[in-house]
């Protein structure tokens, strides 16, 4: 997994509640393109039924091809548990998603895969979203070292993460190494639990 | 009370009154890490063929074991084909997900039911009928739905892909702790006003972020007057709620259902497993971070209008008109749904004409759902020009509705009888809704293209996906004699 320290690129503003996974990822793409995700990313709404791209839809638009933010409505990544969304987004090039709430999975699912669900006031992103549509404007940075987003018109908003979140994306590391390493706790607690719940246990 | 009750009765971590969740999580947590986040121990792992496929590639490439192979249950669901020609052997799509799926069970030695197998089925269907779904336990699976499985009194939620690796290589999910809602359900609900009806009203109310951060907790009198397959469904649209979960506090219903199922406790284990059981309701003084109070005889039998779950209605209603809305962003998606559905404001739902009629999904597929729906059919005809299908939620279920002539009575009245899986609910499988035609569906989702690129879905219960399959358009269900 790629590190996440200090992000500078174009920010596609998408303002729509309630971006669900299925729009983020279509279902067939997942099943068809195999490990191009970036592709899929967005396809129905990328493309028509036809395959051929629709000129009007944010990421066509030349300023917005090299997105590296999108800036979104609430609730976003909501539905289906597919990573395969995250990895759409991240494959496509897009490293962090600004919106005013995330859906629970989602929000877990892209953690793990070095792309950055930034929570902002709704009147913040709105804003930030305004900013990046204006022309020849169309840059953020964000600082997860210092916990701040630069917008193009160079006000700064601050955000809390919690460590538990900000420090392996910074680091660019994943739960598996750290709680593999904690095994003996895995097996006390699996010694004991087997005498509490001896029903949890089939025999192998 | 026996000593082992009492003791159990003893809270083990905290002496203040807690919640069924606070039980279930506290009897969980094998570590604080700190900054909010808590690792979890995982009872139950289900796996199906199109998560799993990413999450043992990783596991083959780091060199991971599975930690707890018989506490890991696999099975083909999404992917396979539910024609009633289906082969073993070959499936029309994603033939390289099920061939991965079958060699990763082979290899890890997972416990596996593959499409000829009488215990196959969709997932969340499978884990309750099988009885390794129980009580008290935590169940995670690579498929929101998994939120299903609460209505055993079960902390069960949905996780992708890494989330599926770290729990076959650990057996533990590292999870922030959710805030606890409850929504009691007062009355009875009417006639012909199912379960379906009652969360999608819920939704409709409450909106499809209101459970985000929290484990949702469904009760009252109209809850425990349910039969599982009816709270099975609840549980399952916990997700089209935006919550990280819901769960029921586990009862005689709860047990009765359970009792002699395959995987589930025998004997002695079963005597503990109960006493265990009845220790997990929430304590009376136990408080909640929301609560939510709804009134299920004034509901109605509910059909979506829009484009999320959230936009439902009466079917005796009106298509809202956006003009009316206050909120200019939800105006906006208003006016996008009702664009994109190709329906009207104010316009009576009642008389929309249907292309699709469909009867499955994780939602509506158990054997009272049929049962139901097949009473409704019973000596009708599909209107000329709809496809109607049933795809029963497990192989078990299927043989159960032949046995009891089901199958007969749908096939008569112009159904297509189906073999079990996710269908046209994912349409993982190339199952679809052709572009611009309109399904009526007992499924869970209807998003834009959904059901497939350009399709239009509105969600409703069995029994009124059948009143519009015979009637060719949404039809109040309630109307209708037998």
């Amino acid at each position: 997994m790629d590190k996440f320290d200090r992000l500078t690129g174009v920010a596609a503003p998408f303002m729509e509640d309630n971006i669900n996974t299925d729009a983020i990822m279509p279902t067939a793409w997942i099943i068809e393109v195999g490990s191009d995700w970036g592709r899929g990313l967005f396809g129905n709404l990328r493309r028509d039924r036809h395959g051929r791209d629709v000129d009007s839809f944010v990421l066509n638009q030349p300023r917005y091809r090299a997105s590296k933010f999108l800036v979104a409505g609430r609730n976003f990544g909501c539905g289906s548990s597919r990573e395969e969304a995250v990895w759409a987004l991240v494959g496509f090039g897009i490293r962090c998603v600004i919106a005013p709430s995330f859906s629970d999975i989602f929000y877990d699912n892209a953690f793990k895969n070095g792309l950055f669900p930034l929570v902002l006031p709704l009147p913040d992103v709105q804003r930030i979203a305004a900013e990046v549509a204006a022309p020849e404007k169309t840059e953020l940075t964000v600082d997860l070292q210092h916990c701040s987003l630069l917008t193009p018109t160079g006000s700064q908003c601050k955000f809390e993460l919690d460590d538990s979140r900000r420090l392996p994306l910074l680091e660019g590391r994943d739960d598996v190494g750290r709680t593999l390493a904690m095994a003996a706790l895995i097996d006390a607690f699996q010694r004991t639990d087997r005498h509490r719940r001896p029903w949890i246990y089939r025999s192998q | 009370m026996t000593m082992l009750q009492e003791a159990m009765r003893r809270p083990s971590r905290s002496p203040a009154p807690r919640t069924l969740f606070d039980k279930i999580w506290d009897d969980h947590v094998l570590a604080d890490l700190g900054s909010g986040a808590f690792l979890l121990h995982v009872d139950r792992h289900m796996v199906h063929e199109v998560t799993s496929k990413h999450a043992f590639e990783r596991m083959r490439q780091r060199g991971l074991a599975l930690r707890n192979p018989e506490l890991t249950f696999a099975v083909v669901d999404h992917i396979v084909a539910t024609a009633p020609d289906r082969k073993a052997g070959r499936n029309p799509v994603g033939q390289s997900f099920i061939d991965a799926w079958r060699k990763n069970c082979a290899d890890f030695g997972i416990t596996h039911f593959d499409i000829d197998d009488e215990r196959q089925g969709i997932v969340h269907v499978i884990a309750p009928e099988l009885g390794i779904n129980l009580p008290g336990c935590t169940l995670v699976c690579g498929d929101s739905h998994t939120s299903s499985n609460g209505a055993l009194g079960a902390l069960a939620w949905g996780i992708g892909a890494s989330e599926v690796e770290h729990v076959l290589a650990t057996q533990t999910a590292v999870q922030h702790k959710p805030m606890r809602m409850r929504i009691r359900y007062s009355g009875r609900l009417g006639h012909r006003v199912t379960a379906k009806d009652l969360i999608l009203y819920s939704i409709g109310k409450l909106g499809t972020a209101a459970g985000r951060g929290y484990v949702l907790e469904y009760g009252g009198s109209a809850i425990s007057a349910l039969a599982m397959d009816g709270r099975l469904t609840i549980c399952n649209m916990s997700i089209e709620m935006g919550a990280r979960a819901g769960l029921m506090a586990p009862d005689d219903t709860t047990y009765q259902y359970l009792s002699g199922r395959e995987f589930c406790p025998k004997g002695a284990a079963w005597d503990s497993a109960l006493a265990y059981w009845h220790t997990l309701a929430g304590d009376e003084a136990a408080s909640f971070d929301k609560e939510v109070e709804i009134d299920c005889s004034t509901i109605t039998p509910q059909v979506s209008w829009g484009t999320s779950p959230q936009d439902v209605i009466g079917v005796d209603g009106w298509v809202p008109d956006p003009a009316l809305e206050s909120d200019p962003r939800r105006r906006k998606s208003m006016e996008g749904a009702l664009a994109y559905i190709g329906l009207q404001p104010g316009a009576r739902l009642i008389g929309t004409k249907i292309d699709v009629a469909f009867i499955g999904s994780c939602t509506n597929s158990r054997y009272a759902d049929l049962e139901a729906a097949a009473q409704l059919a019973k000596g009708r005809k599909v209107a000329p020009g709809v496809r109607a299908l049933v795809v029963p939620g497990s192989t078990r279920i299927k043989r159960a509705a032949e046995k009891a002539g089901l199958d007969r009575v749908f096939k008569d009245a112009g159904f297509e009888w189906h073999h079990s899986g996710c269908s046209m609910c994912v349409t993982a499988n190339g199952e679809v809704v052709p572009p611009g035609k309109r399904c009526i569906s007992t499924a869970n989702r209807n998003f834009e293209n959904r059901q497939g690129p350009g399709s239009r879905t509105h969600l409703a219960s069995p029994q009124s996906v059948v009143a519009a399959a015979i009637t060719g358009a949404i039809a109040d269900v309630r109307s209708f004699d037998g």
